[in-house]
This record gives C-alpha cells, structure tokens and sequence, in this order.
C-alpha cells in the first residue's frame, strides 16, 4: 500500500473509535471505551509508522504525495476535493500526534476510570485526534479549516467536559470564543489566497505563490498576518493566549492532549506549512518571530509567580511554543518542529506526573501546599523530574538540543535576528527557574500532610470540589469522579509515563549538531524550495557554542531555584512583601485579562445594554406599536360593516346585484 | 320556441327564493329557499337550451343540481350540530363574527 493509503487509515481509525463511543455507550461493556479509544489511536499510530517506511521506500524528490477521495464542491473554476497531501512534513506531524496521544489515551483509562461520563470522554478525545490529523493530513485550505474548526471544537467540549462545573463552562466558551477570532483570520486568509491566485490546494498556491507575488507585496503580507491570527489563536501566543490558562479547567490528560499533542501545536505546524507564503512576506514572519520572543518572555514571567500547579505548566507552555513560532518564523523550520516534538514528550510527561501528584492532593492544585512528596511518589517525582529537567533544558535531555536549535539559527541568521537569540536565552533561564520551582516545591521540602498520609498507605481522600473556587461538588455525571488515581496505583498510567520519560530524555538524539540530523534529512523535501533552508547552516562549532551557553544557563537557573526554594526558602516570601507590585503584576498575568475585559468585554456588554434599553425597547417597539396603532385606527371605520346578521348580508349581496343588473340594464337600452 | 313564460316563472321563483333568504329567520328554512333560487336558475338554463336545441344547458343544470346536492349536505350538516349543541335556531342570533 502507498503511504497515503496508511495516511487515510490514519484518519479512519481515530474517527471510527469516536462513532464506536459515542453510538454504542450503552451496548458496550462498561470500561471497553478506554479501550476502544485507546486501541483506535494505536491503530492510527501504526498506520503512521506505516506511512513513514512507506514514504522512506521513495526517492527523495517523489515524497510529496497527495490523494483524494472525492470531489467535495464543484463550480466554475471551482475544484475542492477532499483530499490530503502526504510529505515529510504532514508524516512528521502525524507521528507525534498519533504517538502522544496514544500514550495520553492509555494515561486516561486510568486515570478517569471512576468518572461517570467515561465514554463521552473517549468519544470526544477520538475526535480531537481525528480532527488534528485532518488539519495536518488536509492538502488543502478548505479542508484544512475544517479540521482546524474541528479542533476548535473538540477543545470547548472536552475543557468544559465537567459540564457541570461554571468554571469549566465558561472557560470552555472562552477558549471557543477566542479560537473563532483565529478561524475568522483563517478563513480570510483564504479568501484572500483564492482572490490572487484561484486555488484553494496547497501544492498549486505554493508553486505559483513565487511568481504571483513580489516579495512583501501588501496583499500577500496581509494574508500572512491574517494566518499568523489563526496561529496565534490556535496556539495561544500573545495576545490571544488568554484561553490557555483557563482551559486548565479541563481534566489532566485533555490538558496534556492540548498541550502536547493536538492543538497548540496547530499554529507552528501552519507557519512552517505556509513557508512559501511567508518567505514572500518577511515583515509578517519577522512580526511573528518577535511575537514569538514576547510571547515567551512574558509567559515565563508568570510562571514564576502563579501557584495553580497545572496553570504554571500552561505559562510553560505558551513560552515553549513561543520557542517554536520564533523558530519557524525565521526559517529554522526544522528546529522548531524538533522543539515541537521533544516539547511534545515533556509537556505530555509533565501533565502526566502532575495530574499524579494533584490526585494524590486530593484534588488541590496550589503548589504552596504541595511538599514533600518524593518517598510518598517515587515514580511520579522521578518522572516529574525528568519532564523538569528537558524542560529546563538540561544537556542531554531532548529540550536542551531542541530549544538550543532555534536559538543557534537566530543567532546565525544574523542582523536583528540576535536579539532573538537572546531573548531565547534569557527565556531559558527563567524555565530553568520556574521548572524546578514546581519540584523543589512538589518533591522536596517538608511532606505536606497528604504526603506524610500516603506514605503510610493512604491515598488522601478530599471531599469533592471545585479547585478554584472551593465550592462543594456532586460526583454525579458532569462533576469529576469520586476516586482519585496516582500513577503509583494504577498500571497504564505508569506505562504511559515512562515511556514518555524515555522520549523525554533520548528524543534529542535524533538531532545531535556534528553528530547525526535525522530530522533535516527527513524534512528536506517539504522546506528545500526556501532559501533560508537552503542557505543558512549553523556550524557545528556555533551550534555547540549555543549548546554550552544553554547548558550553563539551565544549571544556573536550576541552582537558583534551589538556592530560592530549598536553601532559604524565606526569600521567596520576602521577595513578595518587597517587590509587591511586580509579584501582583505577574500573578495577575501582566493584567491581560482585565485588559480584555474593560477593552472588549465591558464596551460590548454596555453596548448590548444600550441596544436593549434605547434601540429594541424605544425604536424598535416604537415602531411596532405605531404600525399596530394605525392598522387599528383605519380598521375601526371599516369594522361597521361586519354586523353579523347573515341577512344583512345576503342583503347587500342580493341587492348590490340588483344594482348592477339595473345598471347594465339602463347602459345597454 | 317561445320560452318568455318560463323565464318569467323562473323569476318568480328567483325571487321568492331570494325574498325568503332576506326575510326568514330559521337557517333551515333560508336552507330551502337557497334551494329555491337554485332550482329558478336551473329552469332558465334548461329553458335556454330548448331555445338553442342543443345540450348544454342541460348539462349545466345537472352540475347544478350536484352542486346543490352538495350544499344541502354541508348546510344541513351544520344544522344539526347547532341543534345538538342547543343554539338557537335563529340566524340573527348567531353573530359571533361581528366585527
């Protein structure tokens, strides 16, 4: 079979296990829909494989494959198939999504095993891996703004999967609202493309793109940044990350699926798809790569300061994926999607051992209570600190080679494009900060008490409630369920941590500067038409340069926080007496959210007021009442005349004829 | 052929028919003479089709009288409801749809 044989199974699997869930809940067996799930993305996850050797079997030039199974819309000049290009590029991806969540799947079966809604939840992660495969497989626009919409979509659900929840709803909305901000973007990005150039199919735009298009012209510019509105929706960077936080509301593995495997990563996959495009615009690519710095810097900031143990991840994670976008921004494509992929291990890794840690809390999140917890959670404090330590990009782990990639082509590449460089580096010690802020305050220090009760065989059973607010919760269906699972207890849960500890650590090796460059191989066909690909090699001597920078500046950081969290564990505390209002400032994440809120949420619901109040109550009712009025006035006379005698009238009717006869009767005498 | 003497009667009968719907009260009786002015049309079409020998007419006239058939029906179908519901026989009582 040829490789986009494997690439269709690739989607129908993950599609056939969300219609098994979600049509056969009641038939099936009561936990068979972890397994279903579980299974379909296994299945998907070879199939992937399958399509890599069969594209490796093909000559370099012949591995941009594409097919289609049928014609999706037809009209004048008009052509959409439904159809997917398979290049290294879109292999590359489906093998991450695929892979992680696999693992992520296999985490859950565990790990939701007492919740109600079991097979709701498998039916809805299913299609979220389906609907991130369609985006990366589509071979073109119109079907990859379904998919990017399906995406969209699977995230509300599964981040407001505890329906019952307020916080959950709304978060979900908000992580809705701002993604259909990123697909309007999208969306007139498109039109745009079709406007110039008359096709929506990406191997046709990226062929003619070149001669249509002088470089910078306005409209090719303007198509890149309403794209780079997608990315940045899609892939929560400054300044529409404000959903990413919030969507922490969702439980633990979807906040790795998002994380790690299936959605943020949407955004960097399109800039590095869209590469001919941006190559003509290169003031939209230099607008995102800065973006890209600020998103970082800023996202690590706040994760220095929040105590919500899942939300200091997020900020971790819009600062990686800042990483990326900067990345493939200036044309270190292969880099980013090397950082995408090692970030993709450690981010799962991370969330993993953290839903961990916070069932063995009972449900809590604040990492001021956590301590102590390495005799309690051996496994998931070794974990932890794995996923740590490639965070913080410590050498030899798979982040220290990834994160110092972008960083070492920036630097190369030259001009303004240094201060990317270190900006990059300032960011990584900040992650090497917070990173091991959370395992100095997870494994180390006192036990807290539930760690101490853990030690002695007790799993801490809090009483169930909202993480956020406090408020007291059922367990009932749309609430989480009443047992807690730690990755001590429960098998698949372990065997998904490890594994991904594994790829955490030797996923770099794939990519090793003077050493081997699997990825740049592999990539070469879908980024050899770019020059900056072409042209700019980092030498091996900067390339190793980068590395022992990053390599110190890890070590530093990580000896800061220890110095800070264990050594004297009062600075921290008198740094938030002494500096107030810079630690309120980044508690409240730089004020984004208020910043939104009086700029667009308070001025469109005054603005609702006001319609409902002046427009709908005075004019428009106004309007409908003086029509009522006048119809009423005028009928008022008419309305005599229906007496309800019958006889009067047949009366009329009898003699009205009379009268008619009588007329014609005297004309035609 | 003369046929003046059939279309007087057939006035005639048009309209006491006509004079009964305007003047009498009881639906079942407006019923009747409805049936009355009918049957004046009726003989004048038949009469015309004597004058012109042909059967038209004739034919018309049948129509009519399914027509009328028909009414009779519906007319004292809802007679008899009015009757078992106890509503009074009277026309002029019954003006609900007064305006």
């Amino acid at each position: 079979m040829s490789a986009t044989t494997y690439a269709w199974l690739v989607l129908a699997f993950p599609l056939a296990g969300c219609l098994v869930n979600a049509l056969g809940w009641r038939s099936l067996p009561p936990r068979a829909a972890g397994w279903i799930g579980t299974g379909a993305i296994a299945l998907a996850f070879v199939n992937s494989i399958a399509a890599l050797v069969a594209m490796l079997d093909k000559p370099a030039s012949g591995r941009e494959l594409t097919s289609s199974l049928w014609t999706y819309a037809s009209a004048e000049g008009l052509d959409i198939k439904v159809g997917i290009l398979v290049d290294p590029l879109s292999v590359f991806m489906i093998l991450v999504v695929t892979g992680v969540s696999m693992l992520i799947h296999l985490y859950s079966i565990s790990y939701l095993e007492s919740d109600r809604g079991y097979s709701r939840y498998f039916s809805y992660l299913n299609f979220f891996v389906f609907s991130m495969l369609l985006l990366v497989l589509a071979g073109n626009f119109v079907l990859l703004i379904v998919g990017w919409a399906f995406v969209g979509f699977a995230s509300y659900a599964l981040i407001s999967y505890w329906y019952r929840r307020n916080t959950a709803t709304t978060a979900g909305m908000k992580a809705f609202v701002i993604n259909v901000i990123g697909d309007i973007g999208l969306v007139l990005a498109a039109f745009f493309i079709f406007r110039e150039l008359g096709t929506f199919d990406y191997l046709a735009i990226f062929s003619s793109a070149p001669q249509q298009f002088t470089t910078n012209e306005g409209v090719v510019v303007a198509i890149c940044l309403l794209m780079l509105v997608g990315a940045f929706a899609k892939s929560a960077q400054l300044p529409l990350h404000t959903w990413l936080p919030d969507a922490m509301e969702g439980p633990t593995p979807v906040s790795a699926l998002i994380h790690a495997a299936t959605m943020v990563t949407a955004g960097v996959y399109l800039i590095a798809r869209m590469h001919p495009l941006f190559l003509q615009a290169p003031t939209a690519a230099d607008i995102s790569a800065f973006l890209g710095l600020a998103t970082l810097i800023f996202a690590a900031t706040v994760a220095l300061a929040v105590t919500d143990l899942k939300r200091i991840i997020a900020y971790s994670t819009i600062s990686q994926i800042g990483y990326m976008v900067m990345g493939v921004s200036i044309g270190g494509y292969v880099a980013g999607l090397f950082h995408l992929m090692s970030h993709a291990f450690f981010k799962a890794l991370l969330f993993m051992a953290a839903g961990s840690v916070i069932a063995a809390m009972g449900g809590t999140q604040n990492i001021d209570r956590m301590g102590g917890f390495r005799r309690a959670l051996p496994f998931t404090s070794a974990l932890l600190i794995v996923g740590a330590l490639a965070l913080a990009a410590f050498p030899g782990t798979s982040g220290f080679f990834s994160k110092d990639e972008i960083l070492a082509f920036a630097y190369e590449r030259g001009g303004f494009y240094v201060i990317l460089a270190i900006g990059g580096y300032v960011g990584a010690f900040l992650t090497a900060i917070y990173a091991f802020r959370i395992v100095f305050r997870v494994v180390y220090r006192e036990p807290c008490p539930e760690a101490r009760e853990l030690e002695r065989g007790h799993l801490a059973h809090a009483e169930p409630q909202n993480p956020l607010t406090g408020e007291k919760e059922d367990t009932d269906v749309g609430f989480p369920g009443p047992e807690h699972q730690i990755a001590e207890r429960a098998r698949p849960m372990a065997v998904a941590m490890a594994v991904l500890g594994v790829a955490a650590i030797f996923g770099g090796y794939i990519q090793v500067p003077g050493v081997d460059h699997v990825l740049d191989t592999f990539l070469e066909p879908t980024f050899e038409d770019s020059p900056l690909f072409r042209d700019i090699h980092v030498p091996t001597g900067t390339a190793w340069a980068g590395l022992a920078i990053g390599g110190v500046l890890s070590l530093l950081g990580i000896a800061v926080a220890y110095y800070v969290y264990v050594v004297a564990p009062q600075i921290p505390e008198r740094l938030r007496t002494r500096a107030h209002t810079v630690y309120t400032f980044l508690v409240n994440k730089w004020y984004f959210d208020e910043l939104y809120d009086t700029v667009v949420y308070r001025p469109v619901i005054a603005a609702g007021r006001f319609a409902n109040t002046v427009l709908e109550r005075v004019v428009v009712q106004g309007i409908v009442t003086a029509a009522v009025d006048a119809v009423r006035g005028v009928s008022v006379i008419v309305r005599g005349a229906q007496s309800g005698f019958v006889r009067a009238y047949a009366l009329l009717l009898v003699g009205g004829f009379a009268a008619l006869g009588l007329y014609f009767l005297i004309v035609s005498s | 052929m003369d046929i003046s003497w059939y279309l007087v009667l057939s006035a005639l009968l048009f309209a006491i028919g006509a004079g009964g719907v305007l003047i009498r009260r009881s639906p079942l009786v407006i019923l009747l003479c409805l049936e009355l002015m009918l049957n004046a049309g009726n003989l004048a079409l038949v009469a015309f089709a004597r004058q012109h020998g042909d059967q038209d007419g004739q034919v018309f006239a049948l129509i009519v009288m399914v027509v009328a058939a028909c009414e009779v029906v519906v007319g004292l179908g809802l007679i008899v409801a009015m009757f078992r519901r106890r509503l009074p026989l009277n026309v002029d009582e019954m003006r609900d749809l007064r305006g």
